[in-house]
């Protein structure tokens, strides 16, 4: 097992330092941000002392090497846009990326182990049916134009819920159904499947034979197991929907970390947009690598496989 | 999008309730979608920021928005004492908001500041013809320039406002941001970048000001990215005012009863630019009747019209009518002929149309509407979008034939911060023919008014006979408000808070 995580560990940083290197020269290939800190009609000579300012005249290699020793040395350096430390930015905005992210994917658990519950125990029936739809329409549709028809309803004819901000719980609710449900259809359709697969093996069909009640059947020995691969898929969508919350935290004007990375965007912040990336990428990589333990640790065919 | 905004309105309109105006404390709820990086004036380079000038500061000199008079402010009175010297009299007994005396200290303490390269203020445009500033007297101050620069009193009454020295000196531009400190109409209670300014009425504001003590009694400025968040925000009534409305958002948003929407004026010019240089992209540009045949393949009284809409002004010179030294008085027109434009391709050789790659950065729909106007006479025009900063540079690195360009002079009122960017022999200036570069160069820098009149409209007048660009329009922009708020929209596109008041 050490040896297993240790592996998979040494990959997981590998992964985190490629999406900083292919992050940082995604960036660059955007654009001179000297041209966009310079702004609208900056002359030659200014957007000169931008580059030299900053350090955007040396080589793309030693400004990556530079940028990685010191954000392993834990700075992560001045925000062209906003003038301040990069790291305290972030660590301002995290605690409602988190927030919201946390509140949206038990949002997308509490809709979708019951529905993909329900699917599998009535499989082939108008509740099959009915679930696959919701989950369909979760799929397709784009989750800013969700978060509008959301609005629309909650906010402008009925009048419950606040458009935007962030000062009450109420501001909540629309931003985590919204990026909840975006996460919904896969972890429900593996609900579904788990417990077709689980509720035809020969184990629900000894429980059935002895008698058990039902829900028994469904809830303790069928739902445990079909659950396994549910928390691996867990984890992975909590690092989409940090990277979906870009979208949602700038349509309800949260300030959070994805309305900072939309920002930084904009301002070819890349010092911020470098740092936030980096964040995601490590949480996601993280995500991934506690789920591969987790399933190990349930499942030693895992450690074998490899 | 379009499409989301649509159904956004029509709800409006079926459903819209009578909104909650917040009238019993007198706020008025504004939002804005781009992030204010430090309210600190100098450094920022955001809209918001040239509105947080005015209404939190007091600048040396004040230009009436309707007359474009310049009036005494901060500064009573003011001479130019030598082409570059320019000596003001100081105002006595104006407070900042914390107290502090405003003298000739605080002039001298801010100009030179802000004006020093090391600080690295971030609008560098508006200061870096400062040389120095030094203090004569308790309420008298000189200001050097570097150069010739007879829009100094423009950019003082604009862009330039004077900071409390000890709280500056103390606080720096980081602490401005944090607690920011004026003598304005208004004081900052509250700013979180990124999220929400808070301002309150200076009821202590100096009386006689060319700004009024302010009728309502607080400002609160959202930052609110999504311009579809805004128009809900609108239509559910948590705020009061937004602006920079599509124009066919803003036609369906008057369906909706509580909200009333008001277009006005903006500075910011749009213009077919070419690049007839020597080393044209395109050598068929080179040619003055196959530019003036482009001119004349576009119709732009009726682009204005359905693309722009209310209240848009045609422009036949390439700077904003208000500004000092822009005329159309002599200046050649085009008028909307596509056989004539056919013709003049046909004398210059071109009978069988050409190829031209043409570019654009915003406002695609008028972009495209000039693509279409173009093939119509047989340019066969390929569009190319762009972001501004990757445009600028294809334009600066000599690959842009024509583009479709627009300016908005930083607000400067003058024919320096417009017409001479693009045609000064500098930068943006693909072309650098040496008899306009003259004659820019002669109105930039000389300070008798008659004589920089005189000079901005031969460069104006040459500029159009020899078709090196395409004035079309300034833009306008939209206001969308709660119906119940007293507000009136001016050319510059800034909202006065002072003016508003509650019906």
């Amino acid at each position: 097992m050490l040896t297993y995580a240790l592996k998979r560990l040494g990959l997981a940083l590998l992964v985190a330092l490629l999406v900083s290197a292919a992050a940082f020269l995604l960036l660059r290939l955007s654009g001179d941000p000297a041209l966009a800190i310079a702004g609208e009609g900056a002359r030659e000579e200014d957007i000169a002392m931008v580059r030299r300012t900053y350090g955007l005249d040396r080589p793309l290699v030693v400004q990556y090497l530079e940028w990685l020793a010191r954000t392993l040395a834990g700075d992560l350096g001045q925000s062209l846009y906003f003038k301040t430390d990069v790291a305290a930015l972030v660590a301002d905005k995290l605690p409602t990326t988190f927030q919201i992210g946390g509140l949206a994917i038990l949002f997308a658990l509490a809709l979708s182990i019951p529905l993909g519950v329900l699917a599998a125990v009535h499989a082939g029936t108008w509740v099959d049916r009915l679930a696959l739809t919701v989950a369909v329409a979760g799929q397709a549709l784009p989750n800013f134009f969700f978060a509008l028809v959301l609005i629309m309803v909650f906010s402008i004819w009925l009048r419950w819920l606040p458009v935007s901000g962030s000062g009450s719980w109420a501001h909540f609710v629309m931003p985590t159904i919204a990026l909840g449900y975006y996460v919904t259809p896969p972890l429900m359709r593996l609900v579904r499947a788990g417990m077709i697969e689980v509720l035809a093996s020969d184990y629900i069909r000894t429980a059935r034979a002895k008698g058990l009640s039902t829900t028994s059947v469904v809830f303790k020995h069928g739902l445990r197991n079909a659950l396994i691969p549910v928390v691996a898929l867990t984890a992975v969508q909590l690092g989409f929907l940090l990277g979906g919350s870009i979208v949602i935290e700038t349509i309800f004007a949260l300030d959070g970390l994805g309305y900072l990375a939309y920002q930084s965007i904009t301002h070819k912040d890349f010092p911020v947009t470098q740092a936030v990336l980096l964040l995601l990428s490590v949480v996601y990589v993280l995500l991934t690598l506690a789920a591969d333990l987790f399933n190990a640790l349930l499942d030693p065919r895992m450690r074998l496989a490899r | 999008m379009k499409h989301v905004a649509m159904t956004l309105a029509a709800a409006a309109a079926l459903a819209a309730t009578p909104a909650l105006a917040d009238k019993k404390d007198g706020t008025v709820r504004f939002a804005y979608d781009q992030v204010l990086e430090n309210i600190d004036p100098f450094f920022n380079n955001v809209r918001l920021g040239v509105m947080m000038t005015q209404h939190v500061w007091d600048t040396l000199i004040y230009r009436d928005p309707v007359t474009n008079e310049y009036k005494p402010y901060l500064a009573t009175a003011w001479k130019w004492l030598d082409d570059r010297t320019l000596e003001l009299e100081l105002r006595q007994g104006i407070k900042f908001h914390n107290g502090e005396e405003f003298d000739a200290d605080d002039v001298v303490y801010t100009l030179n500041y802000v004006s020093d390269p090391a600080n690295k203020a971030t609008a560098q445009q508006n200061i870096s013809w400062i040389e120095k500033a030094e203090k004569v007297e308790k309420f008298k101050v000189r200001i050097r320039a570097r150069r010739n620069f007879p829009a100094a009193i423009e950019y003082l009454a604009s862009a330039i406002p004077i900071h409390p020295n000890e709280y500056y000196a103390k606080a720096g531009p980081k602490g401005m941001n944090e607690k920011p400190v004026g003598s304005g109409p208004f004081k900052v209670t509250e700013h979180v970048v990124g999220k929400i300014i808070r301002l309150e009425r200076n009821a202590d504001y100096w009386k006689g000001s060319p700004k009024s003590v302010p009728n309502v009694a607080r400002v609160e400025i959202r930052m609110i990215p999504d311009r579809q968040t805004q128009v809900a925000e609108m239509l559910s009534g948590g705020l009061d005012l937004i602006m920079n409305v599509p124009v066919e958002q803003a036609q369906q948003l008057k369906a909706a009863p509580h909200l009333s929407v008001t277009s006005g004026g903006t500075m910011r010019i749009v213009f077919v630019l070419f690049n007839a240089g020597e080393n044209a992209p395109n050598p068929a540009l080179k040619d003055v009747r196959v530019r003036r045949a482009i001119a004349h393949a576009i119709d732009k009284e009726t682009m204005a019209k359905q693309l722009v809409g209310e209240g848009v002004r045609v422009i036949n010179s390439i700077c904003f009518p208000a500004q000092f030294g822009c005329t159309d008085e002599g200046v050649p027109r085009y008028a909307y002929d596509p056989a004539k434009a056919k013709a003049l391709l046909a004398e210059a050789g071109f009978a069988n149309g050409i190829d031209l790659e043409f570019f654009g950065y915003r406002e695609r729909q008028q972009t495209e509407a000039m693509v279409n106007y173009l093939r119509a006479v047989g340019v066969r025009a390929n569009l190319k979008f762009m972001q501004y900063a990757a445009m600028r540079d294809q334009h600066r690195g000599n690959k842009v034939p024509a583009s479709h360009q627009t300016w908005g002079s930083f607000n400067i009122m003058d024919t320096s911060a417009s017409t001479s960017a693009y045609f000064k022999g500098i930068d943006d200036d693909m072309i650098k023919d040496p008899e306009i570069v003259a004659l820019l160069q002669k109105g930039d820098t000389t300070v008798d008014p008659a004589v920089r009149k005189d000079a901005y409209k031969k460069a104006l007048t040459l500029i159009s006979e020899r078709a090196y660009a395409v004035p079309l329009y300034a833009l306008t922009t939209y206001y969308v408000l709660n119906k119940d708020l007293d507000f009136k929209a001016h050319a510059d596109e800034m909202p006065r808070f002072w003016e508003m008041k509650w019906k």
